[in-house]
């Protein structure tokens, strides 16, 4: 690690600022963050912590949806949306270790966007908005390939809202290494129709599985699922899977997160 | 405490405590005043040539006092091969120089050019990432067969091919084999790869230099399994720093696996730094550099032949072996893929005709060397998966296949065809217990279950056999070994009847201070509480070998009771002086010495006190003191042997295998605490099954190292493993140490892979795939998936 500034403010408003310095970065939790920058593979000469803002850290619950603040770590969400949106909750109870999840948070895991990151799928798959200090961004407009997202410079997300579905389920195999998702989906079921996300496998990050969600909207049964072959083109191969193996686990998870949410 | 409750009783290990409270001392733990770091320059290509090495912005950075490259040593020898192979036609091995920093050239990514020692770890490491290396790309050897093809194209220039080695074992037996096998009614053929994997000790590396100006000796604490060996390479090789100016001290080490055996480069350094600085020295190796820098295990690519009559009886085996040294001769290199592999090519089986072939590579790839079983691994898992295969073939039943040819209890002593003497054993008595302790009766309605589930269910049998307790000196000697490989063990009495031994062996998670106590408090009779190990240390300690090859308890451990017997032996004669009767005949029993045919005695504190106050004391007779000192060198090696049964579940879907379940039955002979021995079997089998399904050191084209961090290189976790069921009562103990043990650290590791990979191969066919026929390691979903689904 190099030296680095530390600064912990208070507001948004201050973190704003503070984040207006050249390679100042914000700090999450650091689960990502911290790591990279003792391997030395980052080097942030300023550090904003977000962990000190007032109203960061939330779950509310009701009506239809369910928003979580920017500053809020994984276990703290896993408590707090068992009831309202089990799904989620499930989710969130399997990223990393007792560890991450007590330090790691939605906001940095959503603005990191890894392409094998847990969260972007739930965001995705339920089509959950984004609040910054700025502005609203819908999860279409805001993951925008492998840790790429529509974030400008310095802004901060301060919540993600998630609409509820009626029937939801996140299906993770795990890379047996790393345990981030070789694939993982999630299927949410709404009113108005099926929306699938696909996280883990694309060398474009998180996205739909447009097919099946036209399949699943008028059968909802993973019976539906097993007859389509998704394409393997764009998907990643590396030392744990070929294109063509993930292509086949986006397939077979995503029947099976059909027939547990039910 | 009586005597009989000692040996065999499962006590807990008295080593833990300090381990789990987080008192442990380990190397990194010692702080010397005025010390310093060091922190290298590593190369990050895998084969390149050195143009120039720019240390100027380096040497003005703050806190950094001196920087090193391959130049300072180039007048220094060569970190020694500790073996001598000879190839087939007779010629020996070739054997390039190991520098201390890479000289004139690198040769695989991770390889140290230079190092820069400085106030702190951070600036040191600053001031090594500003050293400007002018490194000429060459084309990097990364694939053995490549490496043999091309000899245009070499790691070493000095030597004229990538091959190091072609050895034959046993050379004369080559005829025979191959007309065996060319008349055979049946021969049953394998290409396998026995993966490559990387040690990952808890502990990474820790080395520090302490040089005393004022009497010129040096100390160098090290992560060792062996401190006086690493002492002997750096004086008669490396450095020349004489012996006994050099100390070597191996505190709490965190797990070894074979990795910590030899001497490292970074070890020189920190002495010769720390000579120059006059300040202590000191070297962290981080979990990065552990990946580059730690010698990895296996990697072997075998075809294997086995030629058998139409009702399985064995005829012939034959093998044809590449096996990777990586860039350098790590120093039992040469030994693992041949001595410790060749040999034990016959398994637990009358089999008339084998010959073996190896092929030692060089490739721009760390170094190789043993890993937990150590060649016999690679040679169980050869033969274990063709026997398999064989009996598919044949439709004879895995278990009655091994049952039909296994040597039989009357036919030890047993000389195979490839120069081992089996010295005991009883390989039906351990599959009988396996049958029972793996419950085998009810696999169908288990299968059924599984079935019925949408998984296929697999099980998967085999058996071991390995030489351990290393080694018979005039015999490794014969065989090409540079040193001797007795042990030695010092029993110091304390004037209050304590004990003091010091062990050559080193405990880093073996055990030892709890074991050993067992077998000196069995023969004085004394509780184990007042007996302490002493073992780590170049000065405190006699000169012993070390622990690795599952050698501990069988050299040592009889080096102890040899030692032992001694002071027994002395403190009779200093009793019988006692009972006023210097030639009668004195018997010592629970701690009591009698004169037999009398109803005198006197008890172990009193003739202890005497030893040591020595006012009224036949001095011209018996020398005051009670300490003595024995070196161990056995006759032969010892057998271990076992039979492991695995159940798995395959997800077709997936290619997830799920181990159901582990079955282990042991023979390690006379068992002295079965509660460590449990816990050894039950770490080699989580190694043993993460090289099966998890582990894997990759390299690209490039000889870019893939799985170098957790996020790519798995390691079993407690949920990738089932609960084990272990047994190792079906006992026969060794006949020739006087603690009738075998060995039991390496076992685990070496029996569980076939075991694990024959399950899959029984689900994958039982579910009609039988042209699946095998799969390499690791048994990835992907890999398994695969071979599920491409036809």
């Amino acid at each position: 690690m190099y030296n680095f500034e530390f600064v912990r403010p208070s507001s948004v408003a201050d973190a704003v600022a503070a984040l207006a310095d050249e390679d100042a970065m914000a700090l999450g939790g650091g689960q990502t963050l911290l790591p990279t920058m003792k391997a030395r593979l980052a080097a942030p000469t300023k550090l904003v912590s977000l962990s000190g803002i007032d109203g960061l850290s939330y779950v509310k619950t009701g009506g239809d949806s369910v928003e979580i603040g920017g500053a809020t770590v994984h276990a703290d969400v896993a408590a707090e949306v068992a009831d309202a949106f089990p799904a989620l909750a499930a989710l969130v109870a399997r990223i990393g270790d007792p560890a991450v999840r007590n330090r790691g948070t939605i906001g940095g895991s959503v603005a990191n966007n890894d392409p094998a990151a847990c969260y972007p799928a739930a965001v995705l798959a339920t089509g959950g908005t984004i609040v910054t200090d700025k502005r609203e961004i819908a999860a279409e407009d805001f993951f925008q390939g492998m840790f790429a997202t529509a974030l400008e410079a310095g802004e901060i997300i301060t919540a993600v809202r998630f609409p509820v579905p009626q029937a939801a389920h996140y299906e993770k195999f795990a890379q047996p290494a790393s345990r981030f998702p070789l694939v993982g989906i999630f299927v949410a079921r709404f009113a108005s129709g099926v929306r699938v996300a696909v996280t883990g496998a694309s060398e474009s990050g998180v996205f739909r599985w447009t097919e099946a969600e036209t399949a699943l909207s008028s059968d909802f049964s993973a019976d539906v699922v097993e007859g389509l072959t998704p394409s393997a083109d764009g998907l990643i191969g590396d030392l744990h899977g070929t294109p063509t193996y993930r292509a086949n686990m986006i397939r077979v998870m995503t029947a099976r997160a059909v027939a547990a949410a039910g | 405490m009586p005597k009989d409750s000692v040996i065999g009783d499962g006590q807990k290990r008295r080593e833990d405590k300090r381990f789990t409270t987080g008192k442990g001392k380990y190397t990194d733990d010692i702080i010397l005043r005025h010390q310093t770091y060091a922190a290298f320059a590593r190369s990050e290509v895998a084969h390149g040539r050195i143009r120039g090495i720019d240390t100027s912005a380096a040497e003005s950075m703050p806190g950094v006092l001196a920087i090193f490259t391959g130049d300072d040593f180039v007048e220094v020898g060569g970190n020694p091969a500790g073996w001598l192979i000879h190839s087939r036609d007779g010629t020996p091995m070739t054997e390039p120089k190991r520098p201390v920093l890479a000289h004139g050239k690198v040769r695989h990514v991770g390889d140290a050019y230079a190092a820069v020692i400085a106030e702190t770890p951070e600036q040191a490491r600053d001031a090594a990432e500003a050293i400007v290396a002018d490194i000429e790309d060459l084309p990097s050897i990364v694939k053995m067969a490549d490496a043999v093809a091309n000899s245009d194209n070499r790691v070493h220039d000095e030597v004229d091919s990538n091959i190091c080695f072609d050895w034959g074992w046993v050379e004369d037996n080559r005829a025979a084999v191959d007309e065996a096998i060319k008349n055979a009614p049946h021969v049953t053929t394998l290409e396998l790869v026995n993966n490559r994997l990387s040690p990952n000790p808890m502990e990474p590396r820790c080395s520090i230099g302490d040089y005393d100006t004022g009497t010129g000796d040096y100390t160098l604490y090290t992560t060792s399994q062996n401190p006086h060996l690493t002492r002997l390479l750096i004086s008669a090789f490396v450095m020349g720093i004489p012996e006994h100016k050099l100390r070597v001290v191996a505190p709490d080490v965190g797990g070894g696996f074979g990795s910590k055996i030899y001497h490292y480069g970074e070890e020189a350094l920190v002495l010769a730094a720390s000579k120059k600085l006059g300040r202590p020295v000191k070297w962290t190796s981080s979990r990065s550099e552990a990946f580059l820098t730690d010698a990895h295990g296996r990697d072997h690519v075998t075809t294997i032949e086995l030629a058998t009559e139409k009702d399985g009886s064995f005829i012939a085996v034959r093998t044809e072996t590449m096996a990777n040294l990586g860039a350098y001769l790590s120093n039992f290199a040469t030994a693992t893929p041949t001595f410790l592999h060749g040999t034990l090519m016959a398994g637990n089986y009358t089999v008339p005709n084998v010959y073996v072939n190896v092929k030692g590579v060089f490739t721009n790839t760390v170094p190789v060397d043993a890993y937990r079983g150590a060649g016999r691994p690679e040679a169980t898992y050869s033969l274990e998966r063709v026997i398999d295969k064989c009996a598919r073939e044949l439709g004879i039943d895995p278990i009655e296949i091994r049952r039909r040819n296994y040597i039989k209890p009357d036919q030890f002593p047993y000389t195979t065809p490839v120069a081992l003497e089996y010295d005991t054993g009883n390989y039906d008595a351990v599959m009988d217990k396996l049958e029972e302790i793996a419950d085998l009766q009810g696999f169908d309605a288990r299968r059924k279950e599984s079935e019925a589930n949408g998984k296929l269910r697999g099980l998967g049998i085999a058996s071991y056999i390995e030489a351990c307790g290393i080694a018979p000196s005039n015999l490794v000697g014969a065989l090409g070994g540079r040193v001797g490989l007795y042990d030695a063990a010092t029993v110091r009495v304390n004037p209050t009847g304590n004990v003091a031994v010091m062990v050559g062996a080193h405990s880093h998670g073996q055990g030892h201070e709890t074991t050993f106590p067992q077998i000196v408090a069995e023969r004085l009779g004394i509780p184990v509480e007042n007996i302490e190990i002493v073992h780590g240390d170049t000065a405190r300690i006699p000169f012993g070998m070390g622990t690795y090859g599952s050698r501990s308890l069988a050299v040592c451990g009889s080096a102890v009771v040899r030692a032992t017997e001694k002071v027994i032996d002395k403190a009779k004669k200093i009793a019988a002086f006692m009972m006023e009767s210097p030639d009668g005949e004195v018997e010592f029993d629970d701690g009591v010495f009698s004169l037999k045919g009398t109803n005198k005695n006197v008890p172990w504190g009193d003739v202890v006190l005497k030893a040591y106050i020595p006012h009224d004391f036949p001095i011209e007779m018996i020398e005051p003191g009670l300490e003595e000192t024995a070196f161990y060198d056995p006759v032969n090696f010892t057998y271990p042997s076992g039979a492991y049964a695995c159940e798995v579940e395959v997800d077709p879907a997936t290619g997830k295998v799920e181990v159901k379940s582990f079955a282990a039955a042991d023979d390690f002979g006379v068992v002295i605490n079965p509660m460590i021995v449990e816990g050894q079997v039950h770490g080699g089998l989580a190694q043993g099954i993460g090289q099966a399904l998890l582990e894997h050191a990759v390299y690209d084209a490039d000889g870019q190292f893939m799985s170098a961090s957790y996020m790519d290189y798995s390691m079993p976790r407690a949920d990738d493993l089932p609960m084990y069921r272990v047994d190792h009562s079906a006992l026969t103990p060794c006949t020739h140490n006087p603690l009738g043990v075998k060995g039991c650290g390496e076992a685990g590791a070496i029996g569980s892979p076939p075991a694990l990979v024959n399950a899959v191969i029984d689900a994958i066919q039982h579910s009609g795939r039988t042209d699946v026929t095998h799969i390499d390691m690791p048994l990835t979903p992907a890999r398994v998936w695969s071979a599920l689904h491409d036809k």
